[in-house]
């Protein structure tokens, strides 16, 4: 060995029930660099973390600091060896100030009064070294997404941590933030911290570490230096063959299918959140529709689809005036509709496959005639699909809710396709769904568009908007920022319109 | 005037004592209806333990403990039986009911009410210099102990809960318990002590019902105080401060309508005015108002304090 490692993780074996979440996994991580840890979901990405973190204990293996042995049996041993995590999901509580969320548990003085003046003090060699400010007395919950995760960043710095395991950490931010985040990890390791960095986005993993660690079924696939590789061999590792990417065919643009005009929608807090939206998709065209989550997409699809009332404006599929029309009126004049919470809107969970991916064609023949279904008919439909859209199941009869994401939404997709939509509203298509999966439900989208029916994708993972789309749209508090074919599209210019800034008004201080 | 405010400053301190209570259970995180119980068991021990013991202290000793033992009992059958809480709360309060109507039938031979000579009532405190003050002192001297027992708890509560670590600590857990265990903070311990001092202060709330002014426990003497009180945690947002307030206003309320009586409004309409204003407290608890209110709130400081630090930079 030439150099020692800060930390060694050597053949964690971990198991749950059947399944091998991690088999012989060894990581090892040098000091002061940033180690990405990269894999489909259901990788064993999480456990491991979790093992390290002290909230799993695993059944085999060791781990080392600094080449000494540790036993870790909770959080409070990782964080009294200076292992710390920031989780995806925040654990911050929102009504506390920024200041008591940072001592919780762990106060900086032996007595139990509370005196912010002692953190203050402990705060100033902190941002001293690092540079990092946060709004100690501001209420928790009013801060934005970013200024959160520092917040927890900030958190576990206080607790004297200098291995810190993000994971996931851009899933909740944009693209701005992001940059803003990675300014944060270099400056940390500048500092001689060392950062695992979990994600399976490749473009910023590539952008930001040093090493990388690719797991694939609780293995690890191996271990590489970013000099060595590119994104393709990422991805190629992670899942285990090669990314065949969408291809698109030149169609001329047809008829409008879905036109939206001067639309004003009401959210549920009564204020509104669609606010004088207008737009139109073509048929054989795909139009993304972009921005930060909250801005009002979640309510303009569901005014589109019909579950909720618009205030004013109107919205045409096919030509005619559905604005009052009921949600069954809008689906025969064919409108799919793939929802982005697949778990509450998308599928009834304790119906089988076959139920669920019979559910809009149930009252036409072949599946029911005279009102009576014929199941033989539904099933022989079921296996069909689950073939074609290669669902992993046993059987058209497994109920939906023992699936895997990914395969959940396939469920989902396939259902809405088999009604050979003229058009799409498709909400965070691929939102929890690993690549092979969101590739292949991409792929649809685009097979769809290229048979001359229209798209509308509405998604907060811009990859996914710059490469499916014809034409992209940006979304800012209910309004329309922006509008973009995908050649002018790059990041920074999205980016910039999710943040309601037109190129023309951009001001700079 | 002065009889009023005196009279809302009565009324209201066994309200104010087990919303206090119940705000415990809301910072620790377990939802409770059950104050209403909890308050009832403490007016009947109170009067049993008197019955007993001849003694005031041994009297609210007796409310104290059975107030502790119900908010334990409760928060075992949440936390460890995974009891839905609505159902337990309905559960405590009609046992409450039904089990201190029998005790007191059984112990007292009485079908009514209890008030025998040898129950006296908490003894009414004089405070030297305050008592000669012309306004101000007909209406605050003059009360039982537990009347000032209750302001000096708002005092102790908010201290404890904004300025110690602990109270930061329970805050967290009732609030986002994950993010409070993650940061090494027993959930469970807390949220047990945490119910049995609420259950204790119900209790407590009950003693100066049956003991304070009157000296007698009558069947469910409560008549929805319990809830008054859940309703004061509401308004109050779990705040000391602004659950006193609430409470001075229920108070009010019933002392107001028991004036109003007197000078000849139709009596049961204007008892219903307490009630109404609950249902319409859970009606706003449910539609998530305060909660809305409050992050556009915490949004326009955090605003204000990043201007700040880019005018100063």
């Amino acid at each position: 060995m030439e150099e020692a490692f800060r930390l060694e993780l050597q053949n964690i074996t971990k198991r749950f029930d059947k399944t091998l979440a991690n088999d012989g996994v060894t990581l090892r991580v040098k000091r002061g660099e940033v180690h990405a840890l990269i894999g489909e979901n259901g990788a064993g990405k999480s456990t491991l973390m979790n093992i390290l973190y002290g909230l799993v204990k695993p059944d085999s293996g060791k781990i080392l600091l600094d080449g000494k042995p540790l036993t870790i049996n909770s959080p409070k041993d990782s964080i009294a060896n200076g292992i710390g995590m920031v989780h995806q999901h925040f654990m911050l509580a929102p009504s506390l100030t920024v200041a008591e969320n940072i001592v919780l548990g762990h106060p900086p003085t032996r007595s139990n009064i509370w005196k912010p003046s002692k953190l203050k003090e402990k705060m100033k060699t902190l941002e001293a070294d690092f540079n990092f400010d946060v709004p100690l007395n501001a209420v928790t919950g009013g801060l934005t997404v970013g200024l959160m995760q520092r917040v927890e960043i900030v958190k576990t710095l206080y607790r004297g941590a200098e291995i810190i395991i993000l994971d996931e950490p851009t899933a909740v931010l944009t693209p701005q933030e992001a940059e803003e985040l990675f300014v944060s990890i270099r400056k940390l390791t500048q500092a001689g911290h060392t950062v695992i960095f979990i994600s399976h986005k490749l473009k910023e993993v590539m952008e930001i570490s040093d090493t990388i660690t690719v797991m694939r079924a609780g293995r690890v696939v191996g271990t590489v230096n970013k000099e060595d590789v590119d994104a393709e061999q990422l991805a190629q590792m992670m899942i285990g063959r090669e990314l065949k990417g969408v291809t698109r065919a030149e169609i001329d643009k047809g008829e409008v299918a879905l036109k939206v005009d001067d639309l004003n929608v009401l959210g549920d807090d009564g204020i509104g959140a669609v606010n004088g939206l207008s737009l139109e998709v073509h048929l054989g065209e795909i139009v993304g529709i972009a921005g930060v989550e909250g801005n009002g997409q979640t309510e303009l699809s569901e005014a589109i689809l019909g579950v909720r009332k618009c205030k004013s404006g109107k919205v045409f599929i096919d030509g005619k005036d559905v604005t009052t029309a009921s949600v069954g009126s809008r689906i025969e004049h064919g409108l799919g509709f793939i929802a982005q919470d697949r778990v509450k809107e998308g599928l009834a969970l304790d119906f089988s496959i076959r139920d669920n991916l019979v559910l809009k064609s149930r009252k036409k023949e072949p599946i029911s005639k005279n009102g009576i279904m014929r199941w033989r008919n539904a099933s022989k439909m079921s296996r069909k699909m689950i073939e074609d859209y290669a669902i992993k199941a046993n059987g058209e009869e497994e109920k939906v809710q023992s699936l895997s994401g990914g395969n959940m939404q396939k469920v989902v997709v396939a259902r809405e396709l088999s009604q050979s939509p003229k058009l799409v509203i498709a909400c965070q298509p691929t939102r929890g769904v690993d690549i092979g999966a969101s590739e292949y439900i991409r792929s649809m989208l685009v097979k769809l568009r290229d048979q001359g029916n229209a798209v509308l994708v509405i998604s907060a993972d811009l990859d996914e908007i710059m490469e499916l789309s014809d034409r992209i749209l940006v979304m800012f508090e209910g309004r329309k920022t922006g509008e973009l074919s995908s050649s002018q599209a790059n990041e920074q210019r999205i980016g910039k319109m999710m943040f309601g800034q037109n190129e023309g008004e951009v001001t700079e201080p | 005037m002065a009889d009023i405010l005196s009279g809302t400053l009565r009324t209201a301190t066994p309200i104010l004592l087990a919303a206090l209570g119940g705000l415990l259970f809301e910072k620790a995180g377990v939802f409770s209806i059950a104050h209403e119980g909890m308050m009832l068991f403490g007016a009947f021990f109170g009067v049993w333990g008197m019955h007993l013991t001849h003694s005031v202290p041994m009297a609210i000793l007796f409310a104290l403990a059975i107030g502790a033992i119900v908010g334990l009992i409760y928060v075992w059958l949440i936390e460890k039986m995974n009891a839905n809480a609505t159902i337990a709360s309905i559960g405590v309060n009609a046992f409450a009911v039904g089990i201190t109507t029998y005790m007191m039938k059984s112990i007292f031979g009485d079908a009514g009410s209890v008030g025998t000579a040898g129950i006296i009532g908490l003894p009414k405190i004089d405070i030297p210099f305050i008592g000669n003050i012309p306004f101000i002192g007909k209406v605050i001297n003059g009360h039982t102990i537990l009347v000032y027992v209750s302001i000096v708890l708002v005092v102790i509560l908010s201290y404890f809960l904004f300025h110690t670590h602990t109270g930061i600590n329970l805050r967290a857990v009732g609030e986002r318990p994950q993010a409070a265990a993650s940061a090494g903070i027993p959930v469970l311990r807390y949220r047990i002590i945490a119910c049995i001092v609420g259950g204790a202060l119900c209790g407590l709330a009950g003693v100066h019902l049956s003991l304070g002014h009157v000296t007698l426990f009558a069947e469910n003497m409560t008549a929805g105080r319990g809830f008054f009180a859940y309703t004061a945690v509401v308004f109050g947002q779990a705040n000391p401060v602004g659950v006193m307030i609430a409470s001075l206003v229920f108070g009010l309320a019933e002392t107001v309508t028991y004036r109003a009586q007197q000078i000849g409004f139709p009596g049961p309409l204007v008892l219903t005015v307490p009630y109404i204003i609950t249902i319409l407290a859970l009606i706003i608890r449910s539609c998530g108002i305060f909660d809305k209110f409050n992050r556009y709130r915490w949004r326009r400081k955090a605003q204000r304090l990043q201007n700040k630090k880019l005018k100063g930079a």
